[in-house]
């Protein structure tokens, strides 16, 4: 075990050192110099400007400036806002908690109806309820979720007045102040009356939208997961010795059919990210999508190149934790070559 | 009337039905797989015939012309089948266009991925080695980057516009072709008839390209086919951000985002562009399934 985790380990650090290497890059790509970006329309002297290229180490050859680069990232220097001047990082793990929320949320609520639906698909083959939920599978699937989103605050919000059209909380009615950075925890902890249950009803909405194409995933994949493992010889002893089918299904079938599922769940954390950004835009959720989408429209690279360091950087984690999790589970993995 | 004509020839044995005629029929097994397809051709014949079909310019801002609702509704214009946008455009013809740009987008982005996939996964799989490694790492670190956050990194580089689009949703997709057909290929590489070949003198080019390739296809055509949808759904995205096709373009993702702020007065606007986008994607995923049962029993859901 030891040496798979060494082993694993070992694979993230080059994928660390070009990501770093890409983003390093990136910031010198982007049309506009950092230098003419800040001295705007008045100008600046031929002498200020070799000052600031010194201060900013933009007369270092490059190697230096990307092992500066490196350096300071490692000391926990992502940059500096342009527009905010605070740190990246700073900034980041302010809203990220948000973006954690909406996420696990959406995560769960995925689980919670695509693992049952899955089930049910499997153990009613080929029949009505097979079909609907494996049509409905695919059309989540399929969905545009920036058009969901608009068509659910339509719907919900506008026409039937159930549910709240943007941001985490009422802001007019409750305030405190952020403990945990998670609304639902910090609402609790602020002993406001009413407070949970409005940050609930802000949670809503999003959970759905992002929710809906993993959800989609988790039930096929349950399905066919499920299918094959009926197919197994101890399914059948089971059924001989007369267990009952629910039993067979639930307990029996689900929990081997369910090793698939997992690993597809981990794998789910970068499209949930990537589902943020679009979900966080619609409902203006303040979180780390919404925060990149406006870092680009105001030409905030220093904050898109933090940004999008960190959250690749969560992913690749998310991965290796995956990955462990399943050699753990499962000694076939962790012992080939 | 006796006639002998009439008869079937007397076959000895049934003749094995040709590749061809062998997918057809798998293929025609699964009735969702079909209507995909149905749609798939005449959404095609729409963005092709485009110019033809559409009744008005998707460009021509029509004065007094705005936010008309569609032909069920009442205060429609019968010369505006589906209503007006917020500058007096003409809804259907603009989704008629908007077809072209999105199969465009995707198509475009499905051939280079393929190209290019192929070209990196055979090279992978066949030099092995430091060039393997390479590859392999450069592909899971575009893996690592949630995809829009990716394509959104590009587009800050290289500057929002259709060709752009293409490149980044290319991008941002290839590693599944690129792992595809490494896999596949390395599978085919350990089997007899590799050997046979490369013993009777086959060049490494000719065994990649003629022996290997055409034994991967099958897994590839599946991933094509859900590569569309997905390239679509993401250039849309894309354009709904503000970071794809910019205006006048009568791009689906972007046509939605301009009817934010119509949404909740003139609900329709935002409807179509919306309903387009998912009927295609569906419609390509009922296709790609199809595909994938008929062509690659491995897959198959059973």
């Amino acid at each position: 075990m030891f040496r798979f985790l060494l082993k694993r380990l070992a694979l993230t650090i080059p994928t660390f050192i070009a990501l770093m290497f890409i983003t390093f890059v990136m910031i010198r790509l982007v049309p506009g110099d950092p230098i003419e970006v800040r001295r705007g329309e008045r100008g600046i002297s031929p002498e200020r400007l070799e000052q600031l290229r010194h201060e900013m180490g933009l007369d270092q050859p490059v190697w230096k400036q990307f092992l500066d680069y490196v350096n300071a990232l490692l000391h926990g220097d992502f940059g500096t806002s342009i527009i905010s001047k605070a740190p990246v990082l700073h900034e980041f793990l302010t809203l990220f908690p948000a973006t954690l929320e909406l996420t696990l949320c959406a995560m769960v609520f995925a689980v919670v109806l695509g693992v049952p639906a899955g089930v049910i698909a499997a153990s009613r083959r080929g029949g009505v309820y097979d079909q609907s939920l494996m049509g409905l599978a695919l059309t989540g699937y399929s969905m545009p979720i920036f058009w969901w989103g608009l068509i659910l605050i339509l719907v919900m919000s506008n026409t039937l007045g159930l549910t709240p059209v943007s941001g985490r909380v009422d802001l007019i009615k409750f305030y405190y102040e952020p403990v945990t950075g998670f609304m639902l925890i910090d609402s609790l902890l602020s002993g406001q009356k009413g407070a949970f249950w409005d940050a609930v009803h802000h949670l809503i909405l999003p959970t759905i939208v992002l929710g809906t194409v993993p959800l989609a995933v988790i039930a096929r994949m349950t399905r066919s997961s499920m299918l094959e493992v009926l197919e197994e010889d101890y399914v059948r002893t089971a059924r001989a010795k007369g267990l009952s089918w629910t039993r067979v299904v639930g307990v029996h079938a689900l929990r081997n059919a369910l090793i698939p599922v997992v690993t597809v769940i981990g794998l789910q954390v970068g499209g949930l990210l990537a589902g943020a950004v679009l979900t966080e835009t619609i409902f203006s959720w303040p979180g780390v999508g919404k925060w990149l989408i406006e870092s680009i429209n105001r030409r905030d690279y220093p904050a898109l190149q933090g940004g999008i360091l960190l959250i690749a950087t969560i992913v690749i984690l998310v991965n290796l934790v995956v990955d462990l999790l399943y050699g753990l589970i499962n000694p076939r993995i962790r012992h080939a070559k | 009337m006796p006639s002998d004509a009439a008869l079937p020839a007397p076959s000895a044995s049934p003749v094995p039905p040709g590749p061809i005629r062998a997918f057809w029929r798998a293929f025609r097994e699964n009735r969702g797989a079909v209507i995909g397809l149905a749609v798939v051709s005449l959404i095609f014949l729409i963005a092709i015939f485009a110019n033809v079909l559409a009744p008005h310019d998707p460009m021509e801002q029509y004065r007094g012309f705005s936010k008309l609702p569609p032909f069920w509704m009442e205060g429609s214009d019968p010369r505006f089948l589906l209503g007006t946008d917020a500058v007096g455009r003409d809804m259907l013809s603009r989704l008629m266009y908007g077809a072209r740009v999105s199969l465009f987008i995707g198509i475009a982005v499905m051939a280079v991925s393929m190209v290019a996939g192929i070209a990196l996964g055979l090279t992978a799989a066949f030099f092995g080695g430091l060039i393997d490694v390479m590859i392999i790492r450069v592909m899971d670190l575009i893996m690592a980057i949630p995809s829009l956050v990716l394509a959104i990194l590009i587009i800050a580089i290289i500057g929002p516009n259709l060709t752009n689009t293409i490149v980044a949703v290319t991008i941002v997709g290839l590693p599944r072709y690129v792992r595809l057909v490494r896999a596949s290929a390395l599978t085919e590489l350990s089997k007899d008839y590799v050997t046979a070949a490369k013993v009777s003198g086959v060049r490494k080019f000719r065994l990649m390209t003629v022996t290997v390739l055409p034994n991967c296809l099958a897994p590839l055509i599946v991933q094509a086919a859900l590569g569309l949808s997905d390239a679509i759904l993401e250039a849309a995205g894309l354009g709904f951000l503000g970071l794809g096709a910019q205006p006048p373009t009568p791009e689906w993702g972007a046509m939605l985002a301009d009817t934010r702020d119509l949404m909740l007065s003139h609900p329709w606007v935002m409807a179509f562009p919306g309903l387009s986008i998912l009927t295609t994607v569906l419609a390509i995923n009922l296709m790609g399934d199809g595909l994938r049962d008929a062509l690659d029993p491995r897959l198959r859901r059973s």
